[in-house]
Order: structure tokens, then C-alpha cells, then sequence
């Protein structure tokens, strides 16, 4: 019985971590319904964006007040996490403060002390974040999109923050020992008090139930992550790695298109020709995309990464001046449609079942894509290089090429392009008239 | 006035058995659109003026398909790139500086996927090299102590990060640059991009034109500068719609060197 505690422990370790685990591979076989992109190009640039904009920030406090609060919150996080090595060890081997063991006094002291100090920062940065989201009402948080499960969301990862750091700073100020150090207490010397009068026992009781509270708030905490818009906090680093590295306004040429197109160009091509062999069971290139499977992995995994902050939403022309389009609305429905996509391959054995549903029309309308300038805005917002514009692009091209469902208007002006290289009615033999006008 | 300008073409070049030093790609907008020709004819007269060695495809131009591209039609996109790369890789053009963003965009980035390869310029830039190497010199006098704000075009910032270029040119005129509380990277477009321009908006509240007009005129400007026809189609229609045309002028950058 001595070692049922480690016992438990190991079993919530493992079954937290395994569940984990469980859904990230689901979370990866989901990515992977998007078409395959090269990313061996520009290593070093990718790398150096990891750094600079993952690991650093550096689009993060382009926003000076969230900016540097989310910055807070960051380090402290990364650095408090550190403790949960020590409480690992400590629950499975059942030691008390293994630290205390390797490191000198003061080095463990200085250690817990910042972990303290942060705890304290991410606590006041973390209630200053709910006040913006619940209390300020900024205007981001208020769009149509944050309504009902996305508000909660955001409310609850903010709320078990709270509670991760509060239990952390009990569990120090209800460790007798720890206190009587007087080392890295720095701030639970001052909450050790409210214990005060409590017998030894039940002193033990509280520090050993926050401990506990704490490891199993971790491993909700992180279980949470996948069914959460928190996932940014793995994701973001991958997506940066794969996010564009080549100039914002450079949109890809569509392989399949340029095949055609040369083939029309060849004065040697035999128009009457059969088409090539193909086996029965090849589906033709389909243009553009309806679907999330028709997006590429690196499109899929931006709307996972997406943490709907709605930076590109607040930069967006067409949303400012009230049009229905909000690039936080297509990457959220990008994975509200690929979760679907992804319970449904769930539920037949590996097999996805038409369920007559797809991403255009029965989540994004052809008005919001037809809103786009396609200026960038969303893209130059966005902290962690998602690329929203370059999904309403596919699908524009689905439009376009499979349904022919471009504006009126629109086909006007391709028309004219076709017929006379202008986006007007103009004669081709007149682009040169200006040179004799005034 | 009808000012003679010298604009000679590729086709004209080739038969003298001449190779300009850069081909000037006017666009479909610079072509035809009144008030856009009136931007190249202006940059063509900075071209004399710094006695460059330049030409025209003239009739051989075609839409670069960039419209199209942003409008979902890869297909015309792609026909138009290969029609015209066949023209430009005809005449062995190298260089080549345009006055409208979403050509330089198109040319400088989505061309050489399809086999053409060139060094791509705004005319900004190409400006701002004619001061720097003294081919051109401006008197400085036209415009000194004017307000001038600049709007930056998204397919030129944004999309290829060219901000410094324009503002340095404008510098040049030693006019009062002011920027707009939305700039460089946080610009906000004019409301044409995308295929905007040649379409109705979607229902809204406002139009981006009159919203990027707003912004502007917080800088209480006595011009507007721009960079890209289409950004200034939008700006003159703001500031008309604003009722501020005889106290603002809209111009682009060529207009002002040209008479700088």
C-alpha cells in the first residue's frame, strides 16, 4: 500500500498523456486530408521565422498593451512548466522536492522564487484578459463568429489559468518545509498566513490536495487544448515553420491549369488527340477547392492553429465597413468543417461517409468570398502566418472554373480580357492611343 | 497643350536593330482608363526627361491576366501569362518597370513560374534610381512645404514590402510627408484589389474608398499621392464623395515628379 500514491500517479500521468496523444494523432490524420505542400525551400528562413515570430513574438506586441500581457502569460507559462519536471518525478518516485536534492539551497530558492513572481504576473495579465474580454467589450471579441462555444472557450482557458497558478502558490505556501527554508518563497511568505492556526495535518492535507489539483489541472488543462482554440500554444511553432516565406502577393499557379494551358499554346498539340490513359478509378483534378480536402495541409493546420485573437478581422476592409466577410470566420469554419470531416471518418471505420455537406456554402457563403480585395491585411495581422486569404482564393477558383458562379459583373470583365486583353470593351489597336492624348 | 512625347516600341526598337535598357509595361488601366493615362503619359515624360532608353509593347501588350487571377480564373490567367511572357522572351526584355502594382506583382512574382523571368520594377523605384544616379534632377520648388500624405498601395507594400521607395521620392520634393495613422504594413486598401474594382461591393455599411478617404484626410493633406491607378480611381472618388476636391488633389507619384 506504501506505494499506492505513485501507483495513481502513474496512472493519471499515463492515461492523461496516452489520451493526449490519442487525439493528436487524430489531430495529424486530419491535417493530412489536405493535399501534400513542398516545404523544403527557404530552411533557413523558416527557421529564422520560428525565432523570430514563434519563439519571439515579434508580431505579437505589434499590439503594444495585448502584446506584451500575452508576453507575460508566454514566459510564464514556459517557465513555470519547468516545475512540473519536479513534480513528475516527485509522484512517481515518491519523493518530496527532488529538487531540493540536486540543486544547491539557493539555487532551488531563486528557481521557485521567479516561479512564484510569474505566477503572480500570468495571475494579474490573465485577469486583465478576462476584464478585456467580458468587461471592456473590445470589439474584436464581439463579432457575430465569438458567440456561444468560442466566448466560453476563451472564458474557460482563462479560468484554468487561474486556477493552475492559484494551486501552485498554495501548495508553496502550505508546505511547512518549504516555507521555513525561507528560500523562493517570495511570494507565498505572504499567503502562508491565511494557514495560519491550522494544525500541522491539515496544513499537509491542503498542500498535498493542491499538489495533486495541480498535476490533474495540468493534464485537463492539457487534454483540453484539442477541443479548444488554445492548441496555438504547440501549433503555433509548426505553422510558422510552414508558413509563406515567399512575397505576400505571390498567389500559386495552379499546376493543372498550366498543363492545359500549355497544351492549348502548342501549335504542335493534335486537338482530336484521345486523351491520355487514365485508370478508371482517377478523379480529374478538381480546381480550386470546395472542401476541406481540396485545401492543402499547410491551409489545415493554419485553422487549427488559429486562436480566433481576430487580429485580421479588426484589419480587414471589407469587415470594417460592415461587409460579411471575417477571415477569423474562415479559418474557425475551416475547422469546424474538418472536425466534422474528421468524426465522420470516426464514426465508418476510417472511411468518410458523403454526409452532402461542405465547406462552401453550408459554412462560408459565396458573399463573404466575393468581399475580398485581397489585400493582405488579414495576413500581415496575423502572429502566427496563418494565410486566410489564400483559402478564400482556392475557393474563389472553385467558383470560378467548376460553377462558373463568378459575379456578373466579374465575367464581364474576364470576357473582355478574353476577347480583346483588356478588362474593358476597348480595341486591342487602341493601347497605344494615349501617347497622343491629352 | 499637346506635349510631344518620345515613346518608342519594341517592335520599332528591333527593326532599328536597338535593345532599351528597360521596357516600360503601361497595364491595362495605364492603357485605356482616362484618368490612369494621364499617370503614364506623366512617367513618360520623366522617361524623356531623363533621357532614358526605353519602349512600349504597345499593341502587343495584353492584360497581364492579374485581375483574373485574383478573381479566381486561373485558367485566363495562366493564358494570358504565356501569351504575353511569348511577347516579352521575343524580345529578349530583361527590365521592366510599371506604374501599376498589381502588373509588378504579377510580372515580379507569378510570371516566372510559367517561364518568365525578369527584374521587376515599380516606377517608384525606377525613380527614385533616375535621382539617385542624377539622370534626373527635380528643382525642388513645386511642392516644398506641402502637405503631402501617401497612400500605399497593397500589392506594393503589403504583398512585395516596397514602402521606403515612394517615400523617399516624395521626400525628394522637399514636401511635408504625413503619414496616415494606418500605414506601410497596416495600411488599409482602397477597396479596389481583388477584382473589386470591376464589381459592385457586397452590402455593408460603408465603402472602403470613403473609409481609406476618411483616413487620409485626418492628415489634413493638401494632396493625396499614390502609387497605383486603381488606388487612385478609388482616392479621387472619396474625395469627391467628401466634397474635398477643390482643396485636395489626388496624384501619383510620376504625376508630381513630373512636374517637380
Amino acid at each position: 500500500m506504501e506505494y499506492l500514491p505513485n501507483i495513481i500517479f502513474a496512472i493519471i500521468l499515463i492515461s492523461g498523456i496516452g489520451y493526449f496523444a490519442s487525439n493528436v494523432k487524430k489531430l495529424i490524420r486530419n491535417i493530412k486530408l489536405g493535399h501534400k505542400v513542398d516545404a523544403n525551400d527557404n530552411k533557413s528562413e523558416r527557421w529564422k521565422n520560428v525565432i523570430n515570430i514563434a519563439l519571439g513574438q515579434s508580431k505579437l506586441v505589434k499590439r503594444p498593451v495585448s502584446g506584451f500581457l500575452h508576453a507575460i502569460v508566454y514566459v510564464g507559462f514556459i517557465i513555470i512548466n519547468i516545475e512540473v519536471l519536479e513534480i513528475i518525478i516527485d509522484g512517481l518516485f515518491g519523493t518530496h522536492r527532488i529538487g531540493l536534492s540536486v540543486l544547491p539551497e539557493s539555487v532551488y530558492g531563486f528557481l521557485i522564487g521567479s516561479f512564484e513572481v510569474l505566477a503572480v504576473l500570468v495571475l494579474v495579465s490573465v485577469i486583465v484578459f478576462w476584464i478585456r474580454r467580458n468587461v471592456i467589450k473590445i470589439k474584436r471579441f464581439l463579432s457575430s463568429e465569438m458567440k456561444g462555444w468560442p466566448k466560453s472557450d476563451g472564458n474557460i482557458i482563462l479560468y484554468f489559468e487561474v486556477v493552475l497558478m492559484c494551486l501552485f502558490l498554495i501548495m508553496n505556501a502550505t508546505d511547512t518545509t518549504f516555507q521555513n527554508m525561507e528560500a523562493g518563497n517570495v511570494i507565498s511568505q505572504f499567503i502562508a498566513p491565511w494557514f495560519n492556526g491550522l494544525s500541522e495535518g491539515t496544513l499537509s492535507v491542503i498542500e498535498r490536495s493542491a499538489w495533486w489539483l495541480h498535476v490533474v489541472g495540468i493534464l485537463i488543462f492539457l487534454n483540453y487544448l484539442y477541443f479548444s482554440k488554445h492548441l496555438h500554444i504547440l501549433l503555433a511553432f509548426p505553422n510558422v515553420y510552414f508558413g509563406k516565406v515567399v512575397p505576400k502577393g505571390k498567389f500559386n499557379n495552379l499546376e493543372a491549369v498550366t498543363a492545359e494551358v500549355k497544351l492549348m499554346m502548342d501549335p504542335d498539340a493534335d486537338p482530336y488527340a484521345a486523351p491520355p490513359e487514365t485508370s478508371e478509378d482517377e478523379v480529374p483534378a478538381k480546381f480550386g477547392a470546395s472542401d476541406v480536402m481540396d485545401l492543402s495541409q499547410v491551409q489545415l493546420l493554419n485553422a487549427y492553429t488559429c486562436t480566433e485573437c481576430g487580429r485580421c478581422t479588426s484589419e480587414c476592409p471589407a469587415n470594417l465597413t460592415g461587409k460579411k466577410l471575417s477571415p477569423r470566420k474562415i479559418m474557425m469554419d475551416t475547422r469546424d468543417r474538418l472536425e466534422e470531416v474528421g468524426k465522420n471518418i470516426d464514426a465508418n471505420n476510417g472511411e468518410f461517409k458523403d454526409d452532402g455537406k461542405q465547406l462552401l456554402g453550408d459554412y462560408i457563403t459565396n458573399e463573404e468570398l466575393w468581399a475580398c480585395t485581397t489585400c493582405n491585411a488579414c495576413v500581415e495581422a496575423c502572429p502566427v502566418s496563418i494565410d486566410p486569404l489564400s483559402i478564400i482564393v482556392e475557393m474563389r477558383r472553385y467558383l470560378v472554373m467548376e460553377q462558373s458562379a463568378a459575379p456578373m459583373e466579374l465575367n464581364t470583365m474576364m470576357t473582355n480580357i478574353e476577347n480583346n486583353g483588356a478588362p474593358w470593351p476597348y480595341n486591342q489597336m487602341d493601347r497605344l492611343n494615349w501617347k497622343d492624348e491629352n | 497643350m499637346s506635349e510631344q512625347l518620345n515613346v518608342p516600341t519594341m517592335a520599332e526598337m528591333m527593326a532599328e536593330g536597338k535593345q532599351p535598357e528597360i521596357l516600360f509595361w503601361v497595364g491595362s488601366a495605364g492603357s485605356y482608363d482616362d484618368r490612369a493615362k494621364k499617370i503614364t503619359r506623366a512617367f513618360v515624360k520623366i522617361l524623356n526627361k531623363a533621357n532614358v532608353n526605353f519602349a512600349v509593347l504597345g499593341t502587343e501588350e495584353s492584360n497581364t491576366g492579374d485581375v483574373a487571377k485574383r478573381a479566381g480564373n486561373e485558367f485566363l490567367f495562366q493564358m494570358q501569362a504565356v501569351m504575353n511572357i511569348e511577347v516579352l522572351n521575343a524580345y529578349d526584355v530583361k527590365r521592366i518597370v510599371t506604374c501599376d502594382p498589381h502588373s509588378f506583382n504579377c510580372i515580379k512574382n507569378e510570371y516566372p513560374g510559367l517561364g518568365g523571368n525578369y527584374e521587376v520594377i515599380h516606377h517608384t523605384q525606377y525613380i527614385e534610381e533616375l535621382i539617385k544616379s542624377g539622370r534626373l534632377t527635380l528643382d525642388g520648388n513645386t511642392y516644398k512645404g506641402k502637405r503631402i500624405t501617401f497612400h500605399d498601395p497593397c500589392y506594393l507594400g503589403r504583398a512585395n514590402s516596397v514602402y521606403d521607395a515612394p517615400r523617399d521620392v516624395l521626400k525628394k520634393t522637399n514636401a511635408t510627408l504625413i503619414e496616415m495613422k494606418r500605414h506601410k504594413g497596416t495600411a488599409l486598401c482602397c477597396g479596389a484589389g481583388g477584382a473589386q474594382m470591376f464589381k459592385d461591393a457586397e452590402p455593408g455599411n460603408k465603402e472602403i474608398n470613403i473609409l481609406r478617404t476618411e483616413d487620409a484626410l485626418e492628415t489634413q493633406p493638401e494632396i493625396i499621392a499614390t502609387g497605383c491607378p486603381y488606388c487612385n480611381t478609388m482616392m479621387t472618388d472619396g474625395v469627391k464623395f467628401k466634397e474635398k476636391e477643390a482643396d485636395i488633389k489626388v496624384m501619383d507619384i510620376a504625376e508630381l515628379i513630373a512636374n517637380a
